[in-house]
């Protein structure tokens, strides 16, 4: 990473409005072929962008590999999760003093999930970014661990198996157990994060944080102090993929430890390096390969890892900057 | 507009309805088939296959197409694959799921939709109480049930102080919470360990250290061979015996196994030396085809394969009218390869549990022989929970 | 806890912990020279228990087995290191970690296809079957002594060849200067092509002493590369004794905190000492570079 990622130009906000053009056309087009069903790989597509978006926040701008990302999507899933628990089971969540009835309206649930993710991110990026590198790269992955056997530890929210929600979840009387009202709020969501985090990379903070991933040392010479920018990044960052799980969790109604594993964190990082590191929106381009090489290839054979991989093994070896790379030198060819 | 689509949808469906007959019976068999936990998806899908080329191929005298999908042990890709077998393969059952955290996230909204699931193995508590189906059926066992069975045997023997192992998730916790409710010796160490721990020296240790008259442990797949293995090297084989449910001492783990396993005991509905014709028919079948022998998962599998074959035979093959399929499975008679089986109310097994011992055969493998009946009938505590709805479309 | 059963629990923890150091030896060299992330490292520690038990089981020699299996993986090593990863030392730790991600699915799927999902068997010789009283009251299965007794003689040769030989002195000028070590004649493509193969052997060796103790399995390559990666972190990139202490350390703690914690803390105990060894030494207990 040794490449500062450029400023945001003209060409990525067209990049990210064709790409939430054509997402939002898929719905229309699934139902006109007959195949409902790929509004929900969309869906799932769209959720994992918005994920693999905030990684990328710290990942290609900030030059932070974390693998706690996957954790932080799990936090964000238990909120709406337990939350809703609560509410079902008309027993109050008691956090000490505090006792509140739960609920199931995702106007009130969604912000807290946010709030949660990203309050566990910074606490734990106050310790993890005490290092660097490799270093970085495995602190994470502890508290992504510590996280996922939180996770098991809540047996009565399910524990290992998982928690599935029973009662009924709501946004301002949309219904999102219905495949389109749930498409089009997530990629509402998607919408908001990229045009946010793309205003935010373009701001004086964003040059201090692709600064700071470049030459931390001449960062700090010249006054700033790049930790607090670090941090707040990284906050940011956990906020966005606690949203993600939250979101998923609605779709599903269901969250488990399963999607907070290390390996899923993994995935998520893949999804960023296969979309391509320097711009907003290559992620969303790495979430869509990664979700429906996965798909398609299952879906031919129980051997799939086996191409899969390979397929990995190629991008890596002859695409240097993922999917946009090669869209971007055939762009100017 | 909305009213104008569905009609148009229910008159499409009428239509095909009518065409049905000729039309094959779809099922989705999502398993796990990568990663440690493949081994299981591989064995269900051998039964499974292995059934139906017993039935000529067919269900009750109609075609089958057998979609199956890889849920790599993760809930959220289980669910993916069951909503895409529902909506763009229009499957009419589902069946194939192993790990019960996959069939809890596939269950719901499966059956929300209107498909039938099987559990071929996955045995949660919640589908045997609260939330049991009219269109959810188990062929395996509810997951308490084995671990009770062989604590009612070790109270029989007399054996007074037991020590506990389980990896510290809920089919653990059940397992042990079902074996308390079988046994009324003293229970001098109830240890729950991480799931994918590879190492057990401090936990024999303690046992060693606790001296109790019998382990019984439920350590599925690798950790149970690892378990077994360090066990038997610690030379603790010979001082305190050990008990499991049958899966963690069957075929898919026994070969790994191998001499550190002779001697220990489970609690098993069906072994692979198991006395009957059908089962004999089934093991010699999978042997010739697949060079091995079978483990209780294929024998699920296989079972799930002629039930459903002798329950769509009597009612002609009508998958699509789902009050008459319910109930044909619900009183179904077939020749299960553990002689005799029939449901409970709440759709789970009801069926008899014997204790086996690991020995070995003429072929020098090391099997499960079938020492003595154990319980007659045993059914699942969960099923004064269940209220079961009526009959639906 | 009873003294014995104090002792026994330590010797316990300091035998997981040799293993857990066979397991990081090569993944911290690899780490450490070429700055290598290489996630593929337990897939060869899986070949390596599965080549081990198919030719120990064919043969009927567990010695066979373990020589084949250590050549075996020190050739797949080399040949991984020429036809792809040296593409890699001057990319970006990402794309490392991309690369590897692939092949440690190619890895799985091939062994899958090659030996079936069912667990292999993997016995071990009468001779170290089964276990001996060291003292009253205490037996200790003797293999795991063989393990103990293998991994610190592996530490101890590491460790002697990398400081005290004149190929450790070429590997140590390569990794700190390519371009200089190349002009005093060093050949550093064929001390890389070594080093690599060096590691992928030692993960191999790792994977056949694990195999008899362990479920030879698909898969069984990634909960060890994750225990690996502690390690070789906790320890400092790249140094050899750091992984040793790292990895006793380890032992002992993961060994006392699964008998005297509740097991929801047992299970992260690790991953605790981790974090709060970093964050009070963030490169790691022996630091390699500065």
């Amino acid at each position: 990473m040794a490449d500062l990622a450029p400023t945001p130009n003209r060409r990525d906000w067209f990049a990210i409005l064709l790409l939430l053009a054509v997402l939002a056309v898929v719905p229309p087009i699934a139902e006109a072929v007959g195949q409902p069903f790929a509004i929900k790989v969309a869906s799932r597509v769209v959720v994992f962008a918005i994920a693999a978006v905030g990684l990328n926040l710290v990942l290609g701008f900030g030059g932070m590999v974390s693998l706690l990302h996957a954790g932080l999507f799990g936090v964000g899933g238990y909120v709406i999760g337990i939350l809703a628990w609560h509410d079902f089971n008309g027993e109050a969540l008691h956090l000490g003093p505090i006792a509140y009835a739960g609920t199931g309206n995702l106007l009130i649930s969604l912000p807290l999930a946010v709030l949660v993710s990203a309050g566990a991110a910074a606490l734990m990026g106050v310790v993890s970014l005490r290092t660097n590198g490799a270093y970085f790269i495995m602190i994470t992955l502890a508290f992504n661990q510590m996280l996922y056997y939180l996770g098991v530890a809540l047996q009565k929210y399910g524990g290992e198996d998982g928690l599935q929600i029973q009662g009924d979840l709501s946004l301002a009387g949309l219904d999102p157990s219905k495949r389109l009202v749930y498409f089009y709020v997530s990629l509402a969501a998607l919408a908001v994060v990229m045009v946010l985090v793309q205003r935010l990379v373009g701001s004086r903070f964003g040059m201090v944080l692709r600064a700071t991933a470049q030459n931390e040392r001449r960062v700090k010479a010249l006054g700033i102090p790049p930790t607090r920018y670090r941090l707040t990044a990284f906050a940011l960052s956990g906020g966005i993929a606690g949203l993600a799980g939250a979101l998923m969790a609605s779709g599903q109604q269901f969250i488990s430890p399963a999607d907070m594993s290390w390996v899923r964190s993994g995935d998520l990082v893949v999804m960023c390096v296969l979309g391509g590191l320097t711009t907003v929106w290559g992620p969303v381009l790495g979430a869509a390969l990664f979700l429906l090489l996965e798909l398609g290839l299952s879906s031919l054979t129980n051997a799939w890892q086996l191409p899969f991989g390979l397929i990995v093994i190629g991008m890596a070896v002859w695409l240097h900057d993922g999917l946009i790379g090669a869209i971007r030198r055939w762009v100017q060819s | 507009m909305r009213r104008l689509l569905l009609a148009a949808t229910m008159a499409a469906g009428c239509v095909v309805a009518a065409n049905a007959a000729d039309a094959p019976i779809k099922i989705g068999f999502i398993s796990t088939f990568s990663g440690p936990g493949g081994v299981l998806g591989q064995e269900l899908l051998d039964g499974f296959n292995l059934g139906l080329e017993s039935t000529g191929g067919t269900l009750g005298g109609r075609k089958v197409e057998v979609i199956q999908a890889d849920d790599q042990a993760k809930p959220d890709v289980g669910r993916q694959l069951a909503d895409k077998m529902v909506e763009s393969d229009h499957v009419q059952i589902i069946t194939g799921v192993n790990f019960s955290n996959v069939m809890l996230a596939i269950a719901k909204p499966t059956l929300d939709a209107g498909v039938f699931v099987i559990s071929p193995n996955a045995g949660q508590s919640q589908q045997a109480g609260k939330a049991c189906n009219p269109h959810y059926f188990s062929t395996s066992f509810q997951n308490d049930v084995p671990a009770e069975a062989i604590g009612m045997y070790m109270t029989n023997k007399g054996i007074k102080r037991v020590y506990l192992l389980a990896p510290n998730y809920p089919a653990g916790k059940d397992s042990l919470a079902g074996f308390k409710m079988g046994f009324k010796g003293d229970v001098v160490g109830e240890v729950y360990t991480g799931f994918t721990q590879l190492d057990y020296a401090a936990e024999i240790a303690q046992i060693r250290a606790a001296k109790p008259d019998a382990v019984y442990f439920f350590y599925p797949g690798g950790l149970g061979i690892n378990f077994v293995k360090q066990y038997a090297q610690a030379g603790m084989k010979t001082e305190v015996p050990l008990f499991g449910p049958s899966f963690s001492f069957d075929q898919t783990v026994l070969p790994a196994m191998g001499d550190a396993a002779l001697g220990a005991y489970a609690s098993a509905f069906w072994n692979e030396h198991y006395d009957n014709a059908a089962s004999k028919k089934f093991v010699t079948d999978f042997e010739a085809k697949y060079h091995r022998l079978p483990a209780p998962y294929a024998a699920q599998a296989y079972d799930t394969a002629r039930m459903l074959d002798a329950a769509l035979k009597s009612i002609g093959g009508k998958i699509e009218d789902k009050p008459a399929f319910q109930k044909a499975l619900e009183t179904v008679k077939f020749d299960s390869v553990r002689g005799k089986f029939r449901f409970n109310t709440n759709h789970y097994p009801i069926q008899d549990y014997y204790l086996t011992e690991a020995v070995k055969d003429d072929k020098g493998r090391v099997v499960m022989a079938m020492k003595e009946l154990i319980a007659a009938d045993l059914a699942d505590p969960y099923v004064q929970d269940c209220h079961m709805p009526a009959a639906s479309n | 806890m009873s003294l014995p059963l104090f002792l026994e629990q330590t010797l316990n923890g300091v035998q997981l912990g040799v293993m857990l150091f066979l397991m990081s030896a090569g993944l911290t060299l690899v780490f450490g020279i070429m700055n290598l992330i290489n996630l593929a490292h337990g897939a060869l520690y899986m070949l390596g228990a599965f080549i081990a038990a198919t030719v120990a089981d064919k043969s009927g020699s567990f010695l066979l087995g373990a020589v084949v299996a250590v050549v075996a993986t020190a050739a797949i090593g080399a040949l991984l290191e020429v036809a792809l990863l040296r593409r890699f030392y001057h990319r970006s730790h990402l794309d490392q970690v991309l690369v590897t991600f692939g092949l440690i699915l190619v890895f799985n799927q091939v062994t899958q296809l090659i030996w079936g999902a069912v667990p292999m068997r993997f016995n071990l010789p009468d001779a170290v079957a089964g276990s001996i009283e060291l003292f009253p009251g205490m037996n200790y299965p003797v293999f795991r002594l063989v393990i103990l007794g293998v991994g610190l003689v592996v530490g101890l040769l590491l460790y002697v060849m990398i400081m005290r030989t004149r190929i450790g002195m070429w590997v140590r000028a390569g990794a700190s200067n390519r371009a200089m070590a190349s002009a005093i004649g060093v050949n550093v493509e064929m001390v890389f092509i070594g080093v690599f193969a060096a590691g992928a052997a030692l993960a191999g060796l790792a994977g056949l002493m694990a195999g008899p103790i362990l479920a030879v399995q698909v898969g069984m390559g990634e909960p060890v590369l994750i225990l690996a990666l502690v390690v070789t972190v906790i320890g400092g990139i790249g140094s050899i004794n750091g992984a040793l202490v790292a990895a006793i350390m380890i032992g002992l703690i993961d060994t006392f905190g699964r008998v005297l914690l509740s097991p929801a803390l047992g299970s992260m105990v690790i991953f605790l000492a981790m974090a709060v060894i970093l964050a009070w030494k963030p490169k790691g207990l022996f630091p390699v570079h500065g």
